[in-house]
């Protein structure tokens, strides 16, 4: 157990847990910041994503002590990003969301890959979103979304 | 769209509520569910001073709020939103300004007409609640129009309603609902109130956004996994992995180690750790050295129940359908015979099961989840705790994958029995993903036969025999009448052909040990697969196309034909196609609603399946939101395929052999072909959807690989090796 401080959405926030607690359940049970959803807890399954420094990773198998420095971004905080406001209205836009319990993964894989690549290809949208699982079949939807998102707002 | 939601949901955030040190879980989850709060139906938190609540559905206060509880729970298939729109679309309320509530257990209240009991599932929650809903709206309007009748001393049929206002034309005078409550409350509701002519329908068929999505995008959304309470505890269970296996001896000194681990609790047939967080929780339990006592399941195996389940199904069983004369029939004509099998499946909701549980001093108990059978779950822990039902609060909230799996109030049993070993604590129980999978109600094994005779051409003769596990008899025992199982034989006994003699025989062989349930598609899944997939390999031995054959024999179907009709001409049927390439059809009835899919495979030399392209017509009645049915069917199409090609659960040693998403496999999104859905516009009664993808997938994709390859697959999952020519085809 340490004390430590994390930047989590532009914020500083201070936690006593162990070394060795993934970051996951620092961010939902030590200071129920609930977005961030727990699926498989092996990196299997996407639905932890979050950011850090803008990359995403999978925060079910994030040590807390591992994060160091590097700015936590969540599904709270990724719609002050201008990718991640965008692709929180295309996902409003193609009407993604069914269950919507993995969708803040998606969003937060979808974000960092718009971030990183403005205009993606199927290629690019099948590396980045491949890790995130839908288990209500969205996926039609979410590939659409990115598009949409990169494209900037389409004529209807 | 919607300013009321938007409020709702702009309050204070759960996690400040808390800091603010508000105790008491009932004034906690006014906060937990999206739309603003669980309270009873017709008591309004915030104004109960002239609020207008006609019946359990509506409740209109003063200040023109317009509150819709819905009686069917939102877990991704769009209900809240078609729900809210039939009954503002009857009691013309300003849609923009409504706002949804769960409704609490009530079974009288909030019952689903098919079942009696409040249910989410069987793809019915329009086609049951299309008239009850209807009517509860038109209602409402009658008494808000006839209060104002009275107040302008004019005839009611000079009134007319819209937007949530009362209007006399030949006046031009006009009252708000929110004005009209107190009055219209004092009216009595009319008989039967007159329903609007379809053609009137102004939000019916029209697509609306879904309530729900903006909170499920900016993590705003609460499902029962993030319920949060004052000083509560964190904890996760494990039970015996070998199926009715009992807790022997628990070894905790590792398990003491772990920091933030508070307290091993054995009980007799399940273990659960509780801790600071789930963190510490399932640390502890990995740390433990658990001694089970496995019972007498210890040796059951998947060869065993398969053994079991073809022994049994050669036994006579009971006929639930009889037409013609079928042993007549099969005196004459070309023989065909195949036997069909489906694997276990397991749910694998993305929301792990959990319960949060509070007990109360009074011996009740107040309970966080989210569940398809919130009046059962208050029931059984009611009776768990031995209390009266109204001693259980449930605050029901939105579910991260039903499927099912959140038809069993198990999950809240479990977590109760947590609870009862603590002192008075609320405790959240999560299960993790490994538990979820091994402790599921798993989608029986079934063993589906069929024999057919073709005379000139057509299917003269008919048998078709189901054997597998009954969950009905189990989960809803009244419906289980004279050895038959209605969901096991659904769409065999209500099949789309013209099969002048038929007969369907069901057997019911129960699996040894292993627990079953509802899964996504029910009943309708294995019947749709076992004849699709016949009807293809009759079709290819007369050496006749899949399509023409299906629709020499509906002359008595002209909507099964349409839709038929329309997916040939989406997917380009007959057009010539590579080499292992092939196109696969799927007709089906079940749920009310017909449907027609194509889909378009490669199976490469390695036996690997590459998802082309999927075509789906379909016609489902009267449709509410439309943009929802095609969501439900790309999804469940997704949801079917995905159990075509990786979905089986084994048995080994009394225990279930896969235990996360790396050994239960879901397709992702670099697979999913475009699927494409076309809807058919129709007056007819609403037909179901949530689950049809689900059956409509696998035998579309079975039957294009039998036109890619030959290979009529008779099993699922599909095998690799048998496309690859490494093994023989099971039959």
């Amino acid at each position: 157990m340490s004390q430590r401080q994390l930047k989590i959405n532009g914020e500083d926030k201070t936690v006593d847990v162990p070394d060795n607690m993934p970051l996951l359940w620092v961010l939902r049970d030590v200071l129920g910041m609930t977005g961030t959803k727990y699926g498989c807890g092996i990196a299997q399954c996407g639905a932890c994503t979050v950011h850090l420094d803008g990359r995403a990773i999978r925060s079910c198998q994030m040590p807390v002590s591992a994060v160091g420095s590097r700015a936590i971004t969540t599904i709270e905080g990724i719609g002050k990003t201008p990718t991640g406001a965008r692709i929180q209205k295309a996902w409003l836009d193609e009407e993604v969301v069914q269950c919507g319990y993995c969708q803040s993964g998606q969003i937060m894989s979808a974000s960092a890959l718009l971030a990183t690549t403005p205009k993606p290809d199927d290629a690019d949208i099948n590396a980045a979103m491949a890790g995130n699982i839908c288990r209500c079949g969205t996926y039609v939807r979410i590939r659409a979304a990115i598009k949409r998102a990169a494209e900037g707002e389409q004529p209807t | 769209m919607n300013a009321t939601f938007k409020d709702s949901i702009a309050e204070p955030s759960r996690r400040a509520f808390i800091k603010g040190g508000v105790a008491g879980g009932f004034l906690l989850a006014f906060h937990v569910p999206v739309f603003g709060g669980i309270n009873e139906p017709n008591q309004p938190a915030d104004d109960t001073n002239g609020k207008f609540a006609p019946n359990a559905f509506i409740r209109i206060d003063k200040a023109g709020k317009t509150t819709l509880v819905m009686p069917q729970v939102e877990m991704g298939q769009g209900v809240y939103t078609s729900v809210a729109m039939i009954l503002a679309e009857e009691l013309d309320a300003d849609y923009s300004q409504v706002t949804l509530e769960h409704a609490p257990p009530n079974d009288k209240a909030y019952g689903n007409p098919t079942f009696g009991i409040q249910v989410t599932g069987n793809s019915n929650s329009i086609r049951a609640f299309w008239k009850p809903l209807r009517t509860a709206g038109a209602s409402a309007r009658a008494m808000l129009i006839q209060a104002a009748a009275k107040q302008w001393k004019v005839d009611p049929s000079g009134c007319a309603a819209s937007d949530g206002k009362v209007t006399h034309g030949a006046s031009n005078r006009t009252l708000s609902y929110a004005a009209l409550a107190d009055a219209a409350s004092k009216e009595t509701p009319p008989k039967d109130p007159p329903l609007k002519d379809p053609k009137q329908f102004k939000l019916i068929g029209k697509p609306q956004k879904r309530f729900d999505t903006p909170s499920k995008v900016d993590g705003s959304a609460v499902y029962g996994i993030d319920a949060m309470l004052p000083g509560m505890k964190f904890a996760t269970i494990m039970a015996s992995p070998v199926f009715g296996g009992k807790v022997s001896k628990v070894d905790d000194t590792a398990a003491k180690q772990i920091p933030g681990m508070q307290l091993v609790i054995a009980l007799d047939d399940m273990v659960a750790v509780i801790g600071d967080h789930f963190w510490a929780a399932k640390s502890g339990l990995d740390a433990l050295k658990i001694t089970w006592d496995h019972g007498p399941n210890a040796t059951v195996s998947n060869d065993a129940i398969w053994k079991h389940l073809r022994d049994e199904s050669a036994k006579d069983g009971v006929i639930a359908k009889s037409v013609g004369d079928v042993k007549k029939a099969f005196e004459s004509g070309e023989k065909f015979h195949a036997v069909y099998e489906l694997p276990f499946l397991a749910h694998a909701t993305m929301e792990p099961m959990n319960c949060t549980v509070q007990l109360k001093p009074d011996g009740g108990c107040e309970i966080w989840l989210g569940t398809q059978v919130i009046s059962r779950v208050q029931q059984t822990v009611a009776k768990l705790l031995g209390v009266s039902d109204d001693k259980v609060i449930v605050h029901n909230h939105l579910i991260g994958g039903g499927f099912g799996r959140r038809l069993e109030p198990d999950m809240a049993l479990k977590a109760v029995r947590v609870a009862q070993r603590l002192n008075g604590e609320p405790v959240k129980v999560v299960w993790s993903r490994e538990e979820d999978m091994r402790q599921d109600v798993y989608r029986p094994v079934y063993r589906d036969e069929i024999s057919a005779t073709v005379s000139d051409g057509k299917i003269a003769g008919w048998r078709y025999k189901i054997s597998g596990s009954s969950v009905i008899a189990r989960w809803l025992p009244p419906a289980f009448q004279k050895g038959i199982d209605i969901d096991s034989i659904d769409c065999a006994v209500d099949q789309p052909y013209d099969f002048p003699n038929l007969e369907v025989q069901y057997m019911r062989v129960e699996p040894p040990a292993v627990p079953t349930g509802f899964w996504r598609g029910v009943g309708p899944n294995n019947n749709v697969f076992a004849i699709e997939c016949f009807i293809d390999e009759v079709a290819k031995k007369l050496n006749k196309d899949p399509i023409a054959f299906r629709k020499s024999m509906l002359d008595k179907g002209p909507r099964f034909k349409a839709v038929l009709d329309l997916v040939a001409q989406k997917s380009a049927w007959g057009q010539p196609l590579g080499k292992r390439v092939g196109r696969g059809v799927c007709l089906q009835p079940a749920f009310g609603s017909f449907i027609a899919t194509v889909i378009e495979a490669e199976v490469d030399e390695q036996g690997e399946v590459l998802l082309r392209k999927v075509n789906c017509a379909v016609d489902a009645g009267i449709v509410v939101n439309p943009d929802t049915v095609v969501a439900q069917l790309q999804g469940g199409i997704i949801f079917g395929l995905t159990a075509a090609l990786y979905g089986e659960v084994t048995i080994d040693g009394g225990r279930v052999q896969q235990s996360n998403f790396h050994n239960y496999r879901m397709l992702r999104i670099d697979q999913i072909p475009s699927i494409d859905v076309h809807i058919v516009h129709s007056g007819e009664a609403p037909g179901g959807i949530g689950e049809t993808g689900a059956t409509a997938g696998p035998p579309a994709l079975r039957n294009a690989i039998f036109a890619a390859t030959g290979i009529p697959l008779r099993r699922l999952p599909i095998d690799l090796d048998v496309l690859a020519g490494r093994k023989q085809p099971w039959v």
